[in-house]
């Protein structure tokens, strides 16, 4: 029993002893030995191999354009009043002014000259359809906001519109200035509705004489800041 | 055309659903930061964040920067209180924003010009690519509106601005193009005629303010009809245009 007791401690110092001797991999084992004192004995700075972060700020996003489609009805004159629809772009340069595309399509009635004498009409279809396209400057005359109920205010300007362009309209491409104003909600910060007055300016030469015409529209239209 | 341009941008409606990214944040540096209920001058200041205390930017509308503050709320401040703004790292924060001294050294010029193409109205409009200050490619399409004959032109050319760093700057341009001429269907026996045509031109474009330029232009177009004889058109337009 003694003897087997002895065994064991033996043996429990024997496996302690060489466990020791085994050279661990320590911490500082692994250390650099300090660096060698250069001629005038001053040691050598180590070079920290930090790469240095840049640092991106986030973008920021803008968003000056606006892009929808509008319906409504036109009275082409002596053509009657009829569906219109169209689409808008715009690009805002200010808080004041704005740059603005526009192009829509109409088909127009008979004129009450065709209605009444009962004669050949005067366009065939294709020269009946009324499609414009308008270039121009708006200028937002009165920003604002209105409120629906006690809760709930929403930005809003009325807004004056200044255009050029074209309308083909009686078989022929006619220089129309546009004249409009506009009202524009924003029910969203990105979405706006818009109620739209235009005039087109156009001189038509259908009904014997050239002369100057006014086509007023009324629009209703949905657009998207982006 | 126009039914196509609206099923067009009704898709860009809903392309521009905004997935909105969120933007940098930024520590006040000014006493205070004034928080508008809306992008423009006239909307009341509802709430003032204090300097220390920082501000999420999330979009921009021309002058107005929206923000949302620690508390969450959102409001609109403007460009000359949030470039008094700092980054973490402490600079400033950037606000690229065109000015007198980018005139000249602009690359990208879109405009609309208004006037007269041998005695019939015109549209045009026009957008270009400088590759340096004095040369710029340009790309115009002008719509002719006359009492006889309607027609469209696309033409391309080049400018060159001798003096990038005035504010009223000359230019000279050339080009070549096509053009059509559809004569008013009233009139009886005449054709459309496709053409092509070549312009030299003169002009002047002249710094407003921010990115507005106002721009003048007189060309001299020659017309290569199948005919014995060349035709020749002079032309003046005026407009707007701005730089990005």
């Amino acid at each position: 029993m003694e003897n087997r007791l002895r065994i064991l401690l033996l043996s429990l110092a024997l496996l302690a002893t060489g466990c020791s001797s085994m050279p661990w991999r320590h911490g500082d084992a692994e250390a650099e030995p300090p660096p060698p004192p250069d001629s005038a004995g001053t040691p050598v700075v180590i070079d920290p191999q930090v790469e240095r972060r840049e640092i991106k700020t986030a973008r920021i996003d803008t968003e000056n354009w606006e892009a929808g489609a509008y319906v409504g009805s036109l009275s082409v004159e002596d053509f009657e009043v009829n569906l219109v629809y169209g689409a808008r772009l715009a690009y805002h340069l200010s808080e004041d002014f704005f740059a603005e595309a526009i192009a829509g399509t109409s088909d127009a009635g008979l004129s009450s000259y065709e209605r009444l004498s009962g004669g050949a009409p005067l366009l065939t279809d294709s020269e009946r359809q009324f499609t414009y396209y308008s270039l121009g400057f708006g200028w937002n005359a009165l920003p604002g906001e209105v409120f629906l109920g006690g809760d709930r205010a929403y930005n809003s300007a009325v807004y004056l519109t200044l255009g050029a362009g074209s309308t083909q309209f009686a078989g022929a491409d006619r220089f129309t200035i546009t004249l409009g104003a506009g009202a524009r909600v924003l029910f969203r910060d990105w979405l706006a509705m818009h109620l739209t007055i235009r005039d087109f300016v156009m001189d038509v030469d259908v009904l014997g004489a050239n002369k100057s015409t006014h086509n007023y529209e009324a629009t209703l239209g949905l657009t998207a800041f982006f | 055309m126009p039914r196509l341009a609206a099923c067009g941008l009704l898709i860009l409606l809903t392309l521009a659903m905004p997935v909105r990214a969120e933007g940098p944040t930024v520590t006040v540096a000014d006493p205070y930061l004034e928080m508008r209920s809306g992008p423009g001058r006239g909307f009341p200041v509802f709430h003032v964040v204090e300097r220390g205390e920082s501000v999420r930017v999330d979009t921009r509308r021309t002058d107005w920067f929206q923000v949302v503050d620690a508390g969450g709320r959102e409001g609109w401040v403007h460009r000359e209180q949030m470039a008094q703004t700092l980054l973490p790292a402490g600079e400033k924060l950037p606000i690229d924003d065109p000015a007198r001294e980018d005139f000249g050294s602009h690359r990208r010029e879109v405009g609309l010009l208004l006037g007269d193409y041998g005695g019939a109205n015109v549209v045009t409009l026009y957008g270009a690519y400088a590759f340096n200050e004095h040369l710029a490619a340009e790309l115009a399409f002008g719509h002719v509106l006359g009492d006889f004959s309607d027609g469209q032109y696309a033409t391309i050319g080049v400018t060159h601005v001798p003096m990038p760093e005035w504010r009223i700057q000359p230019f000279l341009s050339i080009g070549t193009g096509v053009i059509r001429i559809r004569p008013e269907g009233t009139l009886v026996g005449t054709e459309d005629r496709t053409d092509q045509v070549a312009y030299a031109g003169i002009g002047v474009r002249a710094y407003m303010a921010r990115r507005f330029i106002v721009r003048g232009e007189f060309k001299e177009y020659v017309v290569f009809t199948d005919r014995d004889e060349n035709e020749e058109e002079t032309e003046w337009k005026i407009g707007f245009a701005f730089f990005f």
